[in-house]
């Protein structure tokens, strides 16, 4: 069932094909088809319990598939899990860090397991560029949910491996975090890393992904970019409204213009886009 | 089979060794209760028991080693649970590692911290008269009956470490584990009890391993107790392990 050629695999970061899993009771997968290309954001979008975590376990070869095949950066997830664990990172639904470390800690240990040399320093650059370098010597148990996303992706970077994934990246984070992971997420996407992440947020999707598929009942029930997908739909209405601030620029611009310290810059720039 | 096991391993032992370190009350907690059983029995019921050694500290001390074992492990199934529950499990597993090293970092944290407890309690019953003109190979083989012990009811806590669904469930196996010493020779020898108690106190893993132990500090002839006490360890450490391996495999592909 190879019926594509191999420079298209080869482009392809990520291919599956009729991937499916079910556990005791439940259906999670009925046969997702999907491919990602080298260097883009694709957004998993889809509710609590559409199969979101399974696929990307899948991928990140914690979890064996019932069917169907799945290559990542080339690799066989199922023949070859030891090459494709070198390609990757990933950043569970939770903040994987230890608490009991301190931040720098836990960037040395990711840097060891990885077997880098100069983990150290690795460990202090990831600290400068995701702004824990005052925090580092602090106990994990210390940070705001904010700063432990923060440490928690580039705990993902380290090795830098070409595919990151990020399984629901935002989700309990408030407005300010969530942005300050927005800024990281593009960032990591500029550099050519690709990113597959999932999301239960429609305007996630939207601010960040290259193209969107939405995972619903374990098959992908629409695939594209924004604006592929907005033509499914009929064109929209235009209609004169007021532009009132939401509760969210309101809380941002109260908030933003007391803090002071290492999260400003990411906030105030991603402001500054829309 | 990977080249990198013994090197994984070592900095996830250095992980969790900072963890003990860190919150040495984990140790204190494990070596608490079996020191406040050690002076309730010494200085309370010890008067009444006969027991047939020179004191009843040097009689009980075996049974008491055992206990702190039990307690010890339940904060290796603790501690595993939390990696579980935190993601942090599934984090390594998902990195070019030697995948079985995150296990066997957890079993060697589990070792080095039920060595640290058990020192205590042999100093505290040092300080309440505990005296033994064993030699170097007889405390050997102690150490190497313990050391054995521990493995095997590591291996147990393994897996409720890996499956418990709360932090009580992942504690409390070993509940039934700590009170296993009071129904054999731990507190008291088995000639006085009724005759089906007697049967199971007589026949029961601790039982052996805590005469073995006893003898052995007492150069006394251990006799097939040791032998006992050694297919004991053994057989508990091979099920516990093979069942372990099989929980594992279910959690991870």
């Amino acid at each position: 069932m190879t019926a594509q050629p191999m420079t298209a695999q080869s482009a392809q970061a990520i291919h599956v094909q009729g991937l499916e899993k079910a556990y005791k009771e439940v259906h999670a997968l009925r046969g997702v088809d999907l491919d990602v290309a080298r260097g883009s954001i694709f957004a998993l979008l889809g509710p609590n319990g559409a199969g979101k975590t399974t696929v990307v376990n899948i991928l990140s070869t914690l979890l064996k598939p019932d069917a169907g095949t799945a290559t990542v950066n080339g690799f066989d997830v199922a023949a070859q899990g030891a090459q494709v664990r070198e390609s990757i990172s990933l950043t569970g639904q939770f903040a994987a860090v230890d608490e009991i470390l301190t931040g720098r800690e836990n960037l040395v240990l990711a840097a060891r397991l990885r077997h880098l040399k100069g983990a150290g320093r690795i460990a202090d650059d990831l600290l400068a560029r995701f702004q824990l370098t005052d925090a580092a010597q602090r106990r994990v148990s210390t940070y705001s949910g904010g700063m432990r996303r923060r440490l928690d992706i580039a705990m993902g970077l380290i090795g830098n491996p070409p595919v990151i994934f990020l399984d629901e990246p935002t989700t309990g984070l408030d407005p300010q975090a969530r942005l300050e992971v927005w800024q990281a997420v593009r960032e990591l996407a500029g550099r050519g890393t690709t990113v597959l992440l999932t999301t239960q947020y429609l305007d996630e999707a939207e601010q960040l992904a290259d193209r969107i598929a939405i995972l619903h009942q374990g098959r992908i029930i629409a695939n594209g970019t924004l604006t592929e997908l907005k033509q499914l739909f009929p064109p929209a209405k235009v209609e004169y409204v007021e532009k009132q601030p939401t509760l969210e620029d309101i809380f941002l611009a109260i908030v933003g213009d007391d803090r002071t310290g290492s999260s400003d810059s990411a906030a105030d720039s991603d402001r500054a886009e829309r | 089979m990977n080249t990198h096991f013994f090197g994984d391993t070592a900095v996830l032992l250095g992980r969790s060794m900072r963890h003990i370190t860190r919150s040495p009350d984990t140790i204190i907690t494990t070596a608490i209760m079996p020191i406040a059983l050690l002076l309730l029995f010494v200085y309370v019921f010890g008067g009444a028991i006969k027991h047939g050694s020179e004191t009843y500290v040097t009689y009980l001390l075996p049974g008491i080693l055992l206990i702190t074992i039990a307690s010890g492990i339940s904060y290796t199934a603790l501690r595993l649970f939390t990696d579980m529950q935190g993601g942090i499990f599934q984090r390594f597993q998902s990195m070019p590692i030697a995948r079985s090293s995150v296990l066997w970092s957890h079993v060697l944290t589990s070792l080095a911290a039920n060595l640290i407890s058990l020192a205590v309690v042999v100093l505290i019953a040092i300080a309440m008269g505990f005296r033994s003109g064993a030699g170097a190979l007889a405390w050997l083989a102690v150490a190497g009956i313990l050391f054995l012990f521990t493995l095997a009811l590591t291996w147990i806590a393994v897996i409720p470490g890996l499956t418990a669904k709360s932090v009580d469930g992942a504690g409390a196996f070993s509940y039934p584990l700590i009170f296993l010493p009071f129904i054999s020779s731990a507190f008291v020898p088995t000639a006085t009890m009724p005759g089906p108690v007697r049967a199971f106190a007589d026949n029961q893993p601790v039982t052996s391993i805590a005469n073995t132990i006893r003898d052995l500090l007492a150069q006394q002839p251990a006799g097939t107790s040791i032998w006992t006490a050694l297919a004991w360890c053994l057989g508990i450490l091979i099920i516990a392990y093979a069942l372990a391996m099989v929980t594992y495999h279910r959690k991870i592909a």
